[in-house]
């Protein structure tokens, strides 16, 4: 660092600024991604609460710790909190922070636009949550199937925030999917070939292609219902000609491609982890990213899946069953390559390894589940169980999240310069893998035994009893881990910033600068000669190049226009539930703001 | 392991073949006993789940065997698939753990491994799809001519049935006969729900606007004096946990009893306390909702109450129906069941005496 401070002319603003202004006007891709990270582990958080919740009413039969209506709002907020405000945040998070770092860029393409995407997504968030504080939170499930959400049965705030929340969500998800593609595709450093990217940026750029074709069709059913309730429109209400079924069409065209939008990045961190632990090169390439963008192209062709109970014909089960089954074939191909990574290796148990291992075991039962209610006929069996939910947890909690606390162990060191504590890993580990197992398979037997989910209470004699009450120990398993992980990051955060540029040897770009990365990431832009460029470089005799005396590196200064347009948003979504001159006074600040970023010098 | 997977060329790595197909050999037979002993308890408990009211495990007619048929394939090829997946992934976690000496091998991949890993997941797929295709036909041609006709109505809580042709309406409980097929003609009043026997069908919705149908044939040996449970499977509102509605499956002679007794007017009142039940149930708000046939009560609004006393339970399956359970219900139904607001809360209306007066009545409606 003394070299290059001596030697490269930096932008007036630097590292050393940390006050809350300047994290309010950052448009620094590692702050946005750490901004991004934190809010959605504490939202990820509050999701668990409103499980451990759920589960408590639960644990025994009849149970009367929560009543009907609390119940009925808190499994539809724990998924849209995990979903949109939880997994889909923390994976943003990490490429946020990692994907310029990773492709040898200095900032993402549209940096202000990162920002907007942030604050949006911040504002939508608070939004949406704060429903529990104003009159009741939504409550017909993140599926929110019309027309229980019609004025008619709906009549309270409930679905405005849902309908509000997501629209926003939506805009900040397509801005930073645009951005994020534009990135991978255009920001590449010399020599980064698009067979050169790492897996985990192949994966993000698949889902930010998913997410802009597939936030379109969530709008508009929001929209439809939204003029549904307020405008007297009657799109999905079968008293005026509208059909409910098709709510159902547009929502799952998005929310199936959105489960993939959730586990494609811990796809993807796996890929970057099992190779480093290995110690060898990922096996089969070619094969993982073609499978990754496979299961993005198939996730268009799947969505009927969600709805084999609500009357289709036999040709349409049987074409939605044929794609359905077949996504199981580039999974499988997946999940072969990174066995066949491990095979030969010589394997380093850090706490990312455990958690990437673990992945592979947790993540197949929830892919072979999902093959097994592929099937309509077993669909009529399974379809709105307990089994659907160990299906979804599996892959979300044994495979997204799994995936994740892979890449947080990771890359810690590279984002804050300090270690996470092993021991603590892994015994963070062994409880989040025992508490999941222990909350979740039991759900399999509950499913078999023809629980149905998003009931509030159940009878005793039926079977259910027993397992309820093991799966919700394990929630509370999961609580402890979770707690262990919490202790050792304010533990770490005390520590020394000791970690060296590249303590894993691994082979990725982001490993070529220091830990934490300087605001322009590197003194000197690397140039990449092979898919593991720090591997080639190191067997080849390859050192990165000396910053040239005297260059400037151009960063974008930091912006107030993102965060005021992203309040002009919230007002525009305001509106519709309080009164329109809300969202008539969120105009002029959204023009203010285009006016004035559009304006606003560069340099 | 090393040689049949025929990994690349191992020649110029250093590789102690003979070390790890030793311990290879010993780790599958640790390891698929472990495996084994771990399994055996959980599917000790699965076999024995079977027993209970919802199980999906147990099917008894035709369209339930069908599914159960695919079930056990495709679970038996998902246990094989996971079995084989865990046990490679502990095999490499510990055979290929970081150790004195190891040095990975450095291989990128193989073109004839990965066709051999396509195929295998495609020859599963394609196994678990031609049963499928076959169960979807038959769980969704059209019924028989011989078939039953049932209407189901939904409603936020509780399912309406209605025999077509009979000209009988009752309400959360059926009787259906052993070996003659009956069909479902399926719509909902207000949002959508589902319609789902674990034992007998699978789940069809009922979605407002629409009219989907279904059709089983009860096992010969399915009659049994125990209900069939069933519930609704699609989130419906505040009480869809207590939607739930039961099938008791009689022997044809049973049946055709059961629907002549069904037919016939309600159970005029023997007792003067009775007639005094029915007075003040007819005087009151009762007949603006509920029909008890014989009686001025037409109300289409609630269930139909004309053979009410004859019914195991209360409030759409949530309670026994007992003298105690009615009078609470009738004094206030959304104490006992949430979101229950079209009934309103006698109390209110009525004094305790008379609350139970009509329950009386009620229960004496056979």
């Amino acid at each position: 660092m003394a070299t290059a401070a001596e030697t490269i002319a930096l932008p007036a603003e630097s590292d050393s600024d940390s006050g809350i202004w300047s994290w309010i006007t950052t448009v620094d891709h590692k702050r946005i991604g750490t901004l991004y990270a934190i809010t959605g582990f504490i939202f990820f958080l509050v999701g668990g609460f409103e499980a451990l919740l759920i589960r408590a009413q639960l644990a025994v039969p009849n149970g009367t710790v929560i009543d009907a209506s609390l119940f009925n709002q808190l499994f539809g907020v724990h998924a849209l909190t995990m979903i949109f405000l939880a997994v889909m945040p923390m994976g943003a998070g990490f490429f946020n922070y990692m994907i310029p770092l990773m492709i040898g860029a200095r900032d993402v393409a549209f940096p202000r636009l990162n920002a907007l995407s942030y604050w949006i997504f911040l504002f939508g968030a608070l939004l949406l949550s704060s429903s529990f504080l104003f009159g009741g939170a939504p409550d017909s499930g993140w599926f929110a199937y019309a027309p229980l959400t019609s004025e008619q049965f709906s009549p309270g705030h409930n679905m405005d925030f849902y309908v509000l929340g997501i629209l926003m969500l939506g805009v900040s998800s397509m801005a930073a999917a645009l951005n994020f593609a534009v990135t991978i595709i255009n920001m590449r450093a010399p020599g980064m070939t698009m067979m050169r990217l790492p897996v985990f940026v192949w994966m993000t750029l698949v889902i930010s292609f998913l997410l802009i074709l597939a936030l379109p069709p969530l709008t508009v059913a929001l929209l439809q219902l939204l003029f549904d309730r307020h405008y007297t429109t009657h799109f999905l209400d079968p008293n005026g000609g509208g059909d409910p079924l098709l709510w159902q069409h547009l929502f799952w065209t998005f929310g199936h491609p959105e489960v993939y939008v959730l586990i494609l990045p811990a796809m993807g961190i796996v890929s970057e982890t099992l190779p480093v632990f290995s110690k060898k090169p990922l096996f089969g390439y070619r094969a993982i990213v073609f499978s990754g963008m496979a299961i993005g192209f198939l996730g268009w062709a799947v969505w009927a899946h969600h709805m084999y109970t609500t009357g289709l014909g036999p040709v349409q089960r049987s074409i939605f069953a044929g794609t359905t089954m077949t996504i199981g074939i580039p999974t499988g191909i997946k999940i072969f390559n990174w066995l066949a990574t491990m095979y030969g290796g010589s394997i380093r148990f850090t706490t990312s390894m455990y958690f990437a291992v673990a992945f592979l075991a947790t993540f197949t039962i929830g892919g072979i589940s999902g093959v097994m209610h592929a099937s309509p006929p077993i669909d009529t069996q399974q379809q709105d169980t307990y089994w659907i939910v160990a299906h979804i947890h599996y892959v979300l909690m044994g495979g997204a999240v799994m995936g994740i606390f892979s890449g947080i162990y990771y890359w810690f060191p590279k984002m804050t310069g300090r270690f996470l504590d092993e021991g603590l890993g892994k015994l963070h580990f062994w409880l989040f893998f025992i508490g999941i197992n222990m909350t979740f398979f039991p759900m399999h037997f509950l499913g078999t035994a023809g629980m149905p989910r998003r009931i509030y209470t159940y009878d005793s004699g039926l079977g259910w009893d027993f397992w309820n009450m093991f799966a919700t120990i394990g929630s509370l398993v999961i609580t402890v881990a979770l707690l262990v992980f919490i202790l050792n990051f304010f533990r770490s955060m005390r520590t020394e910033q000791n970690a060296p540029n590249n303590p894993w040897d691994a082979p990725g770009l982001e490993w070529a600068t220091t830990s934490p990365p300087p605001e322009h990431d590197f003194d000197v832009i690397p140039e990449v000669r092979d898919r593991d460029p720090l591997w080639y470089d190191r067997d080849n005799g390859h050192t990165p190049a000396e910053p040239v005396s005297g260059t400037h590196i151009h960063l974008p200064p930091p912006s107030y226009y993102p965060i005021l347009m992203a309040l002009g948003t919230l007002l525009l979504a305001v509106g519709p539930m309080t009164h329109l001159a809300i969202t008539a006074l969120g105009i002029p600040v959204i023009i203010y703001s285009i006016w004035g970023w559009a304006l606003e010098p560069t340099d | 392991m090393a040689r049949p997977l025929g990994l690349a060329n191992s020649a110029k790595h250093r590789w102690d073949d003979e070390f790890i197909g030793d311990s290879q050999v010993h780790l599958n037979r640790r390891v698929s006993r472990r495996i084994l002993f771990g399994i055996l308890p959980f599917l000790a408990i699965f076999v024995a789940a079977c027993s209970d009211g919802m199980t999906t495990t147990d099917p008894q007619s035709d369209f339930t065997e069908t599914v159960h048929g695919v079930y056990v394939i495709v679970t038996i090829l998902a246990a094989i698939v996971f079995v084989g997946v865990l046990a490679l992934v502990l095999i490499f976690a510990i055979a290929f753990r970081e150790r004195p000496g190891r040095e990975a091998r450095q291989f990128h991949g193989s073109t004839r491994l990965e066709i051999v890993w396509t195929i295998i997941p495609v020859a599963i797929v394609a196994i678990i799809a031609v049963p499928t295709f076959f169960a979807i036909a038959d769980t969704t041609d059209p019924p028989p001519d011989n078939a039953i006709m049932i209407e189901v109505t939904g409603h936020q809580w509780w399912f309406e049935f209605n025999y077509a042709g009979e000209d009988l309406i009752t309400a959360n409980e059926i009787h259906i006969p052993t070996g003659q097929p009956v069909a479902f003609q399926l719509e909902s009043d207000d949002v959508i729900h589902s319609f789902w026997v674990p034992q007998l069908v699978g789940k069809v919705d009922l979605v407002p606007g629409h009219t989907n149908d279904v059709w089983f044939t009860a096992n010969d040996d399915a009659a049994r004096s125990e209900a069939y449970l069933g519930q609704c499977a699609e989130f419906c509102g505040l009480s869809h946990a207590n939607m739930r509605f039961r099938v008791f499956v009689d022997t044809p002679d049973d049946y055709r009893a059961w629907i002549a007794a069904q037919k016939a007017d309600r159970t005029a009142p023997s007792t003067d306390a009775l007639i005094g039940g029915e007075e003040l149930f007819l005087a009151g708000a009762c007949i603006g909702c509920h029909t008890v046939n014989g009686t001025a009560a037409a109300g289409r609004i609630g269930p139909d109450l004309s053979h009410f006393g004859g019914r195991e339970t209360l409030a759409a399956g949530m309670m026994e129906n007992s003298r105690e359970n009615l009078i609470a219900w009738i004094s206030n139904p959304e104490s006992e069941k949430p979101g229950v607001v079209l009934m309103p809360a006698f109390e209110n209306q009525m004094t305790p005496e008379q609350i139970e007066s009509v329950a009386d009545y009620l229960l004496s409606l056979q």
